[in-house]
C-alpha cells in the first residue's frame, strides 16, 4: 500500500514538473527508458546473485556455514541472555543470524521465524513480555551481511574502479546500526519496565 | 587489501566443499539455479520503480526534491542525492536498489554521493517488511518498541554511511 503511494506521487509529480517546466516530452521518452533500464540492470547484476548463490551452496553442503553458525553462539548468549540456555532456542538464532552474515535472505526468513517461535513460547511459558522476540525481529531489521555483492555489482556496472572498497565503511556502518538497534532495544525495555 | 577478499573466499569455499566430500560442480548449479528465482523475484518492483525514477528525473522534479532535501542532508551529513533512498529504504528492498543504482549512475560510482549510497543499501535492511514478515507469523497484536528501534538502527546506518564514506574512502 506504501508503494502504491510512492509510485502514484512520483508519477503524479513527474507529470506536473514536466508539463509546468515543458519537459514532457522527454517524460514520455524517459517512461520506455526506464523499463529499458531495469532490464539492464538485471542483467548486470543477476549473474553475481546467482554466482554467490552457487557459492552459498556449496557453503551449506560442506556444513561451513554450520562452523560460523557455531562460532556466534557466545554472542547470542550474551545477547539474548537466559533464552539462549535453550537448545533449540540457540540453534535456530544462530542459524538466522550466519544465513544473514553470508547474505542468505532465503536461508535466514525460515531459520529466524523458528526462533522468533521457539523466544514467543518460552516467554510464554515464563509468564514474561516478549523482549527476546523484539530484539530478534530488531536484529533482523539491521543489516549482518559482511559482503554486499548485490551493490557491488551495481557498482562494478556503473564503471567503478574497485566495487568492493565499499567494504570497510558497510562494516563500520552496519556495526554501529546492528548496535544502535540492540541499544534502542534495551532502552525501550528499562523504559518500560519488566 | 579489499581485492583479495573475493578471491581467496572463493577458492577457500571450493576447495573446503571438495575436502569435504561435496558435489561443488552440482552444488553450484543448484545454487545459481535458485539464485535465478532471486533475480526474478526482484525484477517486477525493480522496472516499476526504474519507470518512475527516470520519468521524475525527466521531469525536473527529481532535482527539485534534492534541493528541497538538502538542509535536512546537510544536517545528517549524507549527501542530499541519498535522502529519497534513505526515505526509500525501510518499505523496499528492490525499490531502494533501483535508487541506489540510479544515484550511482548519474553521480558516479567513485563519487562521494555514489559511495554513501552504495554503502546505504549494503548497510541497511527492509525494516517494515521484516516486521510484517515476523509478527504476522508470530500472530503478535502488538509488536511494541520494535518499530521505533529498528528505525534507530537504520537511522544510525544512514548517518554512519556518510561518516564511514569520509574517514575510509577518501
Amino acid at each position: 500500500m506504501i508503494m502504491t503511494c510512492v509510485i502514484g506521487a512520483m508519477l503524479a509529480l513527474a507529470v506536473i514538473f514536466g508539463g509546468v517546466t515543458g519537459n514532457i516530452g522527454e517524460v514520455s521518452q524517459a517512461a520506455l527508458d526506464g523499463a529499458k533500464q531495469a532490464v539492464t540492470l538485471l542483467l548486470n547484476i543477476g549473474g553475481t546473485i546467482c554466482l554467490w548463490n552457487g557459492l552459498l551452496e556449496i557453503m551449506n553442503r560442506s556444513g561451513l556455514s554450520g562452523h560460523i553458525s557455531k562460532l556466534l553462539q557466545p554472542i547470542i548468549r550474551l545477547l539474548f541472555g537466559s533464552y539462549a540456555k535453550d537448545e533449540e532456542c540457540l540453534r535456530y538464532i544462530s542459524q538466522n543470524m550466519s544465513a544473514n552474515l553470508l547474505g542468505l535472505g532465503s536461508a535466514a526468513t525460515p531459520a529466524g521465524l523458528k526462533a522468533a517461535k521457539r523466544l514467543q513460547q518460552l516467554s510464554r511459558e515464563r509468564g514474561e513480555r516478549p523482549h527476546g522476540v523484539f530484539l530478534l525481529i530488531v536484529i533482523n531489521t539491521a543489516s549482518l551481511q559482511l559482503l554486499p555483492t548485490t551493490v557491488a555489482a551495481v557498482r562494478a556496472s556503473m564503471g567503478s574502479a574497485r566495487p568492493f572498497d565499499i567494504l570497510p565503511a558497510v562494516w563500520l556502518a552496519s556495526a554501529v546500526s546492528v548496535a544502535a538497534g540492540i541499544t534502542a532495544v534495551g532502552i525501550f525495555r528499562a523504559v518500560s519496565k519488566k | 587489501m579489499t581485492d583479495y577478499i573475493i578471491p581467496f573466499l572463493m577458492l577457500l569455499i571450493i576447495v573446503y566443499g571438495g575436502v569435504r566430500g561435496v558435489d561443488v560442480f552440482d552444488a553450484m548449479c543448484r545454487g545459481i539455479k535458485d539464485g535465478m528465482g532471486v533475480c526474478a523475484g526482484i525484477f517486477p518492483a525493480m522496472l516499476i520503480m526504474l519507470t518512475a525514477v527516470s520519468m521524475l528525473r525527466a521531469s525536473g522534479g527529481s532535482e527539485l526534491i534534492s534541493y528541497a532535501l538538502t538542509p535536512v542532508a546537510r544536517l545528517l551529513g549524507i549527501p542530499g542525492e541519498c535522502i529519497p533512498l534513505a526515505l526509500l529504504r525501510p518499505f523496499s528492498g528492490s525499490g531502494a536498489l533501483s535508487i541506489g543504482s540510479e544515484i550511482i549512475k548519474s553521480a558516479g560510482a567513485d563519487s562521494y554521493p555514489g559511495r554513501v549510497a552504495a554503502v546505504m543499501l549494503g548497510a541497511s535492511e527492509t525494516s517494515f517488511y521484516t516486521i510484517a514478515v515476523y509478527s504476522a507469523y508470530l500472530g503478535l497484536k502488538n509488536t511494541a518498541y520494535t518499530l521505533p528501534a529498528a528505525l534507530s538502527a537504520d537511522f544510525a546506518a544512514f548517518v554512519m554511511s556518510g561518516v564511514a564514506v569520509r574517514l575510509l574512502m577518501q
